[in-house]
């Protein structure tokens, strides 16, 4: 199918990598003029990726590994290699105030993505509509996604403060029983920080769409029009199942950032009131650096690693399966 | 492109304008506030409100932001940490993006066993929360003799930003034909003419996705910049930091204001200049298709 | 090609020069987190002297209220092998810091200029370990101090208050007038410092050291302590809405400004005030925390040496920290930072009316045992502890229905598990 070249090139992170359409061996195309060319020639490939793998392994791998090992021992201030078993996850498990970070993490990253994914298609499948003035309306959804977390954090803390913010602004329109709170209330708080999210990555997400969007063919749409199917069902039945890559690769880039948001939070609330905003980078980085609990704090790392990866093998097993049968 | 004007639609062109620029002004808006209470005294912004413009425009709160602020034991605002920010950002783009190039090559036109999972391999590796690393990595630069130095903090960017570089290139190249690459090898040219001459040409799009992505990753970055950087090689994002979290004094918002548009001035500038190359990059494959 | 020549001369003979200037001029890189106000401006007080002496000072600033991004960033250099000279380490930290063996000693300096003499040995224990200086206190700060806007109290007519049962009678009256009776600032180390003051007005200088320093879960897990939540939940319910998240220094312009009586903050509020150009006794006042009369709860701010191998930076060290316990600078910067010099000597005539009151509680409850270390501060017990406490008590500020009695026994969880 046609679109399937164009979403490929848009970020098609996984659904490229099980694409496994041509497997191009060189050694068998071309007779080489002489041995050791051919053998340069084969390993010059891998001598550059070389590098990398050599950076990623130790940078990535190593340290997590290293990480996993500490989290079985008691390191405090710095590490140590005491091994006391399952004793640091044991703790975790009784600390309430993890048990709070952890509840945090599923509702701010479920409703952060769940938002921008609702709001980018909308916004995308809007502006595919030869909207005038497409380039600039494109550029102000995307612009968010210029701004450091800690410009984004430290703005909207200001826009929602209750004495200063949006709800003085209304008070001052005439409104004055309007009260908008929630960034100083312990329940809500939370959805404070979804909120200054979503407003920084769902242009990200728009624009992943439009990309798949143009991708489509129309002559798909032009055969649903005259079997007289409505404009809502030829979106929803059509052309969104068909957009399932740009819908993975934009959950990768949303669960990426929701694990990230620890300068949003820290800018925004700090954690605030109380530990409510609480999330488990915020958690991990508090207690293996200013309460020099190494141990502990590592542990937590190695559950938040755990957690992200229990989400990506599921998803992407289910996508791999879903293209052996394509 | 989805032709729903010719296929006389019945959906409501008012409608459609209508919440784009609803959704235009909730992005903007922001923006906006930042603006313009960088332009006001603090007595305007203690009086007025968030959209309230200023009665008294004044540029101080720029200039303070830019020379004057305090960010430490020094005076002398944002300045300096500015270029720091450049010096640190622009080696480190580009470098990540040359490897990612090359890789993206590699895996996708030159595969090797194991290369495929070598790629999967890479991949989960840009879902580390950057915690996790501080410690082991601090210990490796100071082995290696770059704590504390720009080219350091450099390394530290590469390490972390050839998984996504090599990403974008990688899927990128697998849509071009092999047999372009095919042709070439019976016409006996190397690995890296093939690279150069077939391979980069074409490349455009994806370089500038990812110079944009990477530029945009690098500069804003807080966490390393704040561990591994210290005192004059600090990045931006640590100044800002800094002079935003003053424990004393009054709260001069429109100089924290000021000071947080220099902050995210350059990497506006990118995405209004350079977005559409990145929307270009993002639909590149479509022109063939 | 003559030119070039003589360049090279005259470097060589500028090299022959220099050693001499050289061996005096050290560098210190010092690690701080005083970046505005009055503490940046004693930093750069100190940076000066530095300099007068022919050192160089390399700043290196990494701000965040109770300095935990430096002592992050201060890890990470550390486990790198590339320390700072100096560092702004506190309380209990130092002590681990010179467990790992990190930190030099100071002795040197302390014989000759008789530390043991002018410290008392309370403090200098902290700056101690295994018997030998590694750290010098900077400055002695007053926690358990309530700062008070007259004129406001002086409206609604009524008296400072010495009890916490009169603070809440003051606060009843000051609400029903339409003022703030309590400003507060809702981060956990503010919510921790008012439990603090009220946990030493219910508990006494005996029993917190129990609970605080050496955790006696008696103590710990005792109606007392419910007592003091319920105590404390009634303290704080005189604070307003829009508390979470303020800075501290925010509700101290509620006082000035005359919106909030009354602050419970340590005596670096004081900057505060002069910042605002008010002077205490008139403009403003201290008093002692409700029910805290005669007892000092100190929070001591101080520089631990890192270990340096070149004679220059080691010099530069032994000046530095020479410099900071000298008359000069302990005035000038406890004039600017609003605590009270660590020298029991000093001459205070110089001082203000609330400096002069802190010092002589200082010098009377360091004898009749009212001097107590602030666990909210850092000063009683480790950082792990510490934040346990700061969890339990900031909870129990932020939740819908504080339970003293359930919140006890989640204080002397947290504390058991992290002992």
């Amino acid at each position: 199918m046609p679109c399937q070249a164009a979403l490929r090139a848009a970020f098609g992170f996984i659904r490229g990598f099980f694409m496994e359409h041509t497997q191009y061996r060189p050694a068998e195309v071309a007779r080489a003029p002489s041995g050791l060319m051919d053998g340069l020639q084969r390993w010059l490939p891998k001598l550059v990726v070389a590098p990398t793998v050599i950076l990623i392994g130790i940078g990535i791998y190593g340290y997590m590994l290293w990480t996993g090992v500490l989290s079985f021992t008691n390191s405090s201030f710095l590490p140590s290699y005491e091994f006391i078993g399952l004793d640091q996850y044991a703790k975790l498990m009784e600390s309430e105030r993890w048990l709070v970070a952890s509840r945090n993490l599923a509702i701010f990253g479920g409703l952060f993505i769940a938002s921008c994914l609702l709001i980018g298609v909308v916004l995308a499948i809007f502006l595919d509509q030869r909207i005038r003035q497409e380039g600039a309306i494109r550029t102000i959804y995307l612009y968010p996604m210029a701004l450091s977390m800690i410009v984004t954090g430290t703005v909207w803390r200001w826009i929602l403060n209750p004495s200063l913010g949006l709800e003085k602004l209304m008070h001052d329109w005439g409104w004055t029983s309007f009260s908008f709170d929630w960034l100083v209330d312990s329940d809500f708080a939370i959805y404070t920080i979804v909120m200054a999210a979503v407003w920084q990555a769902s242009g990200f997400v728009m624009a992943l769409f439009l990309a798949g969007l143009r991708g489509v063919d129309s002559s798909i749409m032009r055969a649903a029009r005259v079997d007289g199917a409505s404009l809502p069902t030829i979106y929803w039945k059509i052309i969104l199942p068909s957009l399932r890559p740009v819908f993975f690769s934009s959950v990768m880039v949303l669960a990426h950032i929701a694990i990230k948001s620890f300068d949003l939070v820290m800018a925004m609330t700090s954690g605030g009131p109380g530990y409510s905003t609480d999330l488990p980078a915020v958690f991990m980085y508090a207690h293996t650096f200013t309460r020099g609990q190494m141990g502990l704090g590592s542990a937590s790392a190695m559950l938040m690693l755990g957690a992200i990866l229990a989400l990506l093998v599921p998803y992407l097993y289910s996508e791999l399966r879903g293209k052996r049968h394509d | 492109m989805t032709d729903l004007v010719r296929t006389g639609f019945r959906f409501s062109r008012v409608a459609i304008y209508g919440v784009l620029l609803l959704a235009c002004l909730v992005y903007l808006i922001p923006l906006i506030i930042m603006l313009i209470t960088s332009f006001k005294t603090p007595m305007d912004i203690r009086t007025g409100n968030l959209l309230a413009l200023p009665t008294d425009w004044t540029s101080m709160g720029w200039t303070k932001a830019w020379s004057e602020a305090c960010t430490g034991v020094q005076c002398e605002g944002v300045k300096g940490y500015f270029w720091n920010s450049f010096k640190m950002t622009v080696p480190a783009v580009l470098i990540s993006t040359l490897l990612g190039a090359f890789n993206g090559y590699v895996l996708s036109k030159w595969k090797f066993k194991g290369s495929d999972l070598m790629f999967g391999m890479m991949l989960f590796g840009c879902f580390v929360p950057f915690q996790v690393v501080l410690l082991p990595m601090a210990a490796t630069l100071g082995k290696l003799g770059l704590a504390n130095t720009t080219a350091g903090l450099v390394l530290v960017h590469v390490i972390y930003g050839v998984a996504f570089t090599t990403l974008f290139f990688r899927n990128y190249y697998v849509a071009i034909p092999d047999a372009l690459v095919k042709a070439a090898r019976l016409d006996g040219a190397g690995f890296f003419t093939i690279f150069f001459r077939i391979l980069l040409p074409l490349s455009t799009p994806i370089f500038m996705v990812s110079l944009i992505w990477q530029f945009t990753q690098i500069w804003n970055d807080f966490l390393f910049g704040v561990v591994f950087a210290s005192g004059d090689s600090q990045p931006i994002t640590v100044a800002l930091s800094n002079l935003v979290n003053t424990t004393t004094g009054v709260k001069e918002y429109n100089v924290d204001m000021a000071a947080a548009m220099i902050a995210a001035l350059p990497t506006l500038v990118v995405y209004i200049v350079a977005g559409k190359y990145f929307i270009r990059g993002l639909t590149a494959g479509s022109v063939k298709g | 090609m003559n030119t070039f020549k003589r360049n090279l001369t005259a470097l060589a003979v500028s090299a022959v020069l220099m050693p001499t200037a050289a061996v005096q001029a050290g560098e210190v890189e010092v690690l701080h987190w005083w970046t505005a106000g009055g503490e940046a401006k004693a930093a750069a007080a100190l940076k000066e002297m530095m300099e007068e002496q022919g050192h160089t000072w390399k700043d290196f600033a990494v701000a965040g209220g109770g300095g935990e991004a430096a002592m992050t960033v201060l890890k990470t250099r550390a486990v790198s092998g590339n320390p700072p000279a100096a560092a702004q380490i506190k309380g209990l930290d130092i002590r681990e810091w010179a467990k790992l063996g990190f930190l030099t000693s100071l002795d040197s300096v302390a014989e000759s200029e008789s530390w043991d003499q002018l410290i008392p040995p309370t403090i200098s224990d902290v700056m101690k370990y295994e018997g030998e200086y590694v750290a010098v206190p900077v400055n002695v700060h007053r926690v358990n101090w309530l700062w008070v806007n007259p004129q406001v109290m002086e409206d609604v007519g009524v008296e400072i208050p010495t009890t916490l049962d009169e603070f809440f009678e003051v606060a009843d009256k000051l609400k029903a007038e339409g003022y703030i009776p309590l400003a507060h600032g809702g981060q956990p180390w503010q919510d921790a410092t008012v439990f603090d003051a009220v946990a030493l007005a219910e508990l006494g200088p005996d029993n917190y050291r129990k609970a605080f320093v050496d955790h006696d879960m008696s103590v710990i897990n005792s109606n007392k302590m419910e007592e003091v939540f319920s105590q404390f939940a009634k303290v704080m319910s005189y604070v307003d809405d829009n508390a979470p998240g303020r800075d501290w220094n925010t509700a101290t312009g509620m006082v000035i400004r005359g919106e909030a009586a009354m602050q419970i903050m340590g005596d670096w509020a004081k900057g505060e005030f002069t910042a605002a150009g008010l002077t205490p006794g008139e403009d403003y006042l201290c008093a002692p925390a409700p029910g805290t009369e005669g007892q000092f709860t100190f929070n001591v701010d101080s520089f631990a040496m890192f270990k340096l191998s070149e004679e220059e930076g080691i010099k530069a060290q032994e000046d530095l920290v020479r410099t900071i316990l000298e008359p000069e600078f302990q005035t000038l910067f406890n004039q600017n930072k609003g605590s009270i010099p660590v020298r029991t000597d000093m001459d205070m005539s110089a001082f203000d009316t609330c400096a002069q009151a802190s010092m002589d509680t200082f010098k009377s409850s360091a004898d009749d045992g009212g001097l107590v270390p602030s666990f909210s501060h850092g000063l009683a017990t480790t950082s792990y502890i510490q934040g346990q406490i700061f969890d339990v008590v900031t909870n129990f500020v932020n939740s819908n229905n504080p339970d003293p009695v359930k919140t006890t026994d989640q204080l002397a969880a947290a504390i058991q598990s992290a002992m």
